[in-house]
């Protein structure tokens, strides 16, 4: 039952914005969707709403709700990166189902899922390869984040240094872009990421 | 923090999942929070009157009263219940806040009790959105100017309480200042304002012709200065060194000679005085006593000096200066007519014999006139179409006049205005965003205490912990943990700006050394690495080793000196290396820390390591350390682990 627009020209796009009050589905059609359960989507809800009171989130507001987390350095680029991410229809804005698509992939999916989910964030132009250039604008975006203070100083090709090393380990035959499967066999046999997966489980 | 962060906080953390493939360190473990609280509904009880609102509500601004645990202590548990004993009506403004994100102002409300409840309930006035913030801002001014003028008022009778213990200077500042605070000041003044008259008519009436003595021989009139030379030079030297003597005065009590130099009234005061000073230097030679003459038009500004004495003056010339631009486009436009006829003019009268329009820029001057409706009459067509012309410039000259002075005048006053506003604006801009700023390096300088605390050590060890970092509210503790894993990903820690540019200082210092101690190290086998690279116990001595850099170094200054010495006498060709562009010595960033260890923990013979180890050529060292460098291309973070296990 939603009311989802899909905006043609920028300028209708911000009219439509500014008019549009986006309703998610109903609460059981998203609780079958996702792996969250009533009150838990009713919590993120009621946060997303108060951000958003047209339902939807653009890049714009996107970008200074991430802004805020990390004060010292930019996140502008790499929140871009996350916004794509979450927007799977790619309409321009994230409305509250690529939100929970996304957060119950991160939170509640399987090891596989989210190994998925990190490799579409990975590949920027979304054609199942990573290639260097676009690790390093992950990684370049991931390394603006910390600002200038860091310690120890931040070399100027940390993030190269970085890229070169990922690669090293994924990149099974060495042909210089990964592949989905090479990811997700690399991944699954390193046990520090494994470990890690755990980690958020109980975020909300 | 703003706006509904709290409620982003699971999102912000679990987009970390994409950081997990990255991490070459393996991630901290997520604090252990009492998670799915679910969400309560609270009652607020605000002198009676009950609010009621969601938990999250108020967690989203943590730093507040209310989103803090700063409420507990409004707690009262009979009745389960949060009991604030202030004022209702404001506490609507401060709940919607939470609500919505934007604090509003009440246009009925008092702005001092305004102020007040923000204040208490931990908000600054900052938060106050753009619509209500103007008039905020205009209100609060208002009373501000009302209070200092009370204020004033009062202080006007007594005379402002000098501080106890004040130098001469500064009473003597104070002084020319302010010239009604003792007597002598105001004698000064009015002293200094009797003689800058004088002076000043002295000028005048040196000029007017006085029956000539009959002694003298024709010309019988006689400029007054002429005649009585002696007298209008004593009166000049007399106030000339009163001048002086107030302007050195003035010099020397000063609270910022430079400033003081620079200000407008200091000049006017200097071209007063100088023209004298020339004069007496130069001596009565025809071909530069014309100069000199002009000079004494310059004494004719010590009229200007009445500016301190007329509050008018100042406000005229502060103006005149603010208008400028406007001033500028009449004169502009004017100059555009003006030529425009003046060339007419001057063609159409061209073919007349013995005519006054001999040139353009003759014709410049008739132009003037005409358009201002002088008139003089000392130049006037006489062809016909010289005449033709000449009307239509007299007319249109009324219009290029009358039509933008009411602009202006009305420009004027509005720029006048604007301006001030904008000024006010802007400084307040500043204000704002560093108050912005402030609260953001609040953020980070929490973690960073959070990290000095001791906070990254293993939770086994929990009552070493401080109690600030026991006791960090659930979202800090989350926003600690995700800014963590950013750190781990990187392999970079979040740092302070004093570290930082430390950790910049010494790297620049101690390339040379950290350099041959790097070189004279062996690299221990990767074996021996830990399967995490910068593990916490090193890194928490880094940490302490970091935030000791400051004393360390200050106190080693004297070694560096030292070894700098020591390098340049032994050996002459590292001297170009001394003077080596600082730019590549971020790329030994991690030398730094071991620089730092070598400090410590090596205090003998630091001079031969450099000595002997020091290759022919800097560039060899470079190369070499580059080298030492790529070999752990694999694994960059290790190279400080390497060092440092081998320096220890």
């Amino acid at each position: 039952m939603g009311v989802g627009r899909t905006a043609n020209n920028s300028v209708e796009d911000e009219l439509e914005m500014a008019t549009v009050r986006h309703r998610p589905e109903a609460l059981e059609l998203l609780e079958a969707q996702s792996k969250f359960t009533k009150k838990e989507l009713q919590i993120l809800y009621r946060g997303f709403k108060n951000e958003c009171p047209s339902g939807v989130v653009n890049e714009e507001t996107f970008k200074e709700i991430y802004s805020q987390f990390f004060p010292q350095g930019d996140s502008t680029t790499y929140a871009h990166f996350l916004f794509n991410a979450f927007d799977t229809d790619h309409n321009g804005a994230v409305s509250f189902e690529d939100f929970i698509k996304g957060l119950s992939i991160l939170l509640r999916g399987t090891v596989q899922e989210k190994l998925n989910w990190a490799f579409n964030l990975y590949d920027i132009n979304k054609d199942g390869y990573i290639t260097k250039e676009e690790m390093l604008d992950i990684m370049k975006a991931i390394y603006d984040m910390m600002g200038k203070c860091t310690y120890p100083v931040l070399k100027e090709d940390a993030p190269r240094q970085h890229v070169e090393t990922f690669f090293q380990k994924m990149d099974k035959n060495k042909d210089g872009v990964v592949t989905i499967d090479e990811f997700i066999e690399s991944c699954q046999k390193d046990e520090n990421i494994m470990r890690s997966m755990q980690l958020f489980e109980n975020v909300i | 923090m703003a706006a509904g962060v709290a409620t982003w906080l699971p999102f912000a953390r679990a987009a970390a999942v994409g950081w997990l493939p990255l991490a070459q360190q393996p991630l901290p473990p997520a604090p252990g929070v009492k998670a799915s609280r679910g969400d309560e509904v609270l009652v607020v009880n605000v002198s009676g009157r009950r609010f009621e609102t969601w938990k999250n509500t108020l967690d989203r601004y943590p730093d507040t009263l209310l989103g803090s645990s700063e409420k507990e202590f409004f707690y009262n548990a009979e009745s389960g219940e949060y009991f604030f004993d202030r004022d209702p009506d404001m506490f609507r403004h401060v709940l919607n806040f939470y609500r919505t994100g934007r604090l509003h102002c009440p246009r009925q409300e008092c702005i001092q009790a305004f102020d007040e409840e923000l204040a208490f309930y931990g908000l600054v006035p900052e938060l106050i959105g753009d619509c209500c913030l103007e008039e905020y801002r205009d209100r609060k001014k208002e009373n501000a100017e009302r209070l200092a003028e009370d204020e004033e008022a009062e202080q006007a009778g007594d005379g402002p309480a000098l501080p106890a213990g004040s130098s001469l200077r500064q009473r003597l500042w104070r002084a020319f200042e302010n010239p009604h605070t003792s007597t002598t000041a105001l004698v000064f003044y009015y002293v200094t304002g009797f003689f800058i008259a004088v002076s000043v008519i002295a000028n005048v009436v040196e000029t007017i012709p006085c029956r000539g003595t009959p002694a003298r021989r024709p010309p019988r009139e006689q400029p007054c200065g002429d005649r009585f030379p002696n007298a209008f030079f004593c009166m000049d030297t007399a106030c000339v060194l009163i001048f002086t003597g107030e302007y050195l005065l003035r010099l020397f009590a000063a609270p910022s000679r430079c400033r003081f130099l620079r200000s407008v009234m200091s000049l006017i005061d200097i071209v007063a005085i100088l023209p004298y000073y020339i004069g007496l230097f130069v001596s009565k030679k025809d071909d530069v006593s014309g100069a000199f003459v002009t000079l004494r038009v310059f004494r004719v500004f010590r009229i200007f000096k009445f500016s301190r004495h007329s509050q008018g003056l100042r406000i005229l010339g502060y103006t005149l200066k603010s208008c400028a631009s406007e001033l500028g486009f009449l004169l502009f436009s004017l100059t555009m007519a003006i030529i425009i006829f003046a060339t007419v003019m001057f063609y159409a009268e061209k073919g007349t014999s013995k005519t006054n329009f001999t040139s353009i820029p003759a014709a410049f001057w008739y132009t003037i006139v005409t358009m201002t409706t002088l008139g003089y009459g000392d130049m006037v067509p006489s062809t016909i179409a010289g005449k033709i012309f000449g009307s239509i410039c007299s007319l249109s000259g009324v219009l290029v006049i009358a039509l933008p002075v009411p602009v202006i005048v009305s420009n004027f006053s509005r720029i006048y205005h604007q301006n001030q506003r904008a000024d006010k604006r802007r400084a307040q801009q500043k204000v704002r965003l560093a108050r912005i700023r402030l609260a953001k390096s609040g953020t980070t300088n929490a973690f960073l205490q959070y990290k000095q605390n001791g906070g990254l050590e293993d939770n086994s060890s929990g009552e070493e912990q401080a109690l600030c970092v026991r006791n960090r509210s659930a979202f800090e503790q989350q926003h600690h943990h995700l800014l963590h894993c950013l750190e781990k990903t990187t392999c970079h820690e979040f740092t302070d700006e004093l570290t930082f540019s430390e950790a910049l200082g010494t790297i620049s210092l101690g390339r040379r050394t950290s350099r041959s101690t790097s070189v004279s190290s062996q690299p221990v086998g990767p074996g021996s690495m830990l399967s995490s690279c910068c593990p916490r116990r090193t890194k928490r001595r880094a940490i302490r080793l970091a935030n000791s850099t400051a004393s360390v170094s200050r106190g080693s200054m004297q070694e560096l000196e030292t070894l700098a010495g020591l390098q340049h006498s032994s050996a002459p060709q590292s001297r170009s290396s001394l003077n080596a562009k600082p730019h590549d010595s971020l790329d030994l960033n991690c030398d730094s820390r071991d620089f730092v260890a070598a400090i410590i923990s090596i205090p003998t013979p630091p001079a031969n390591t450099p000595d002997e180890s020091q290759p022919s050529s800097p560039g060899s060292a470079g190369r070499a350390g580059n080298t030492l460098r790529n070999s752990n291309l694999g694994t960059p973070c290790l190279l400080p682990e390497t060092v440092k296990i081998s320096s220890l």
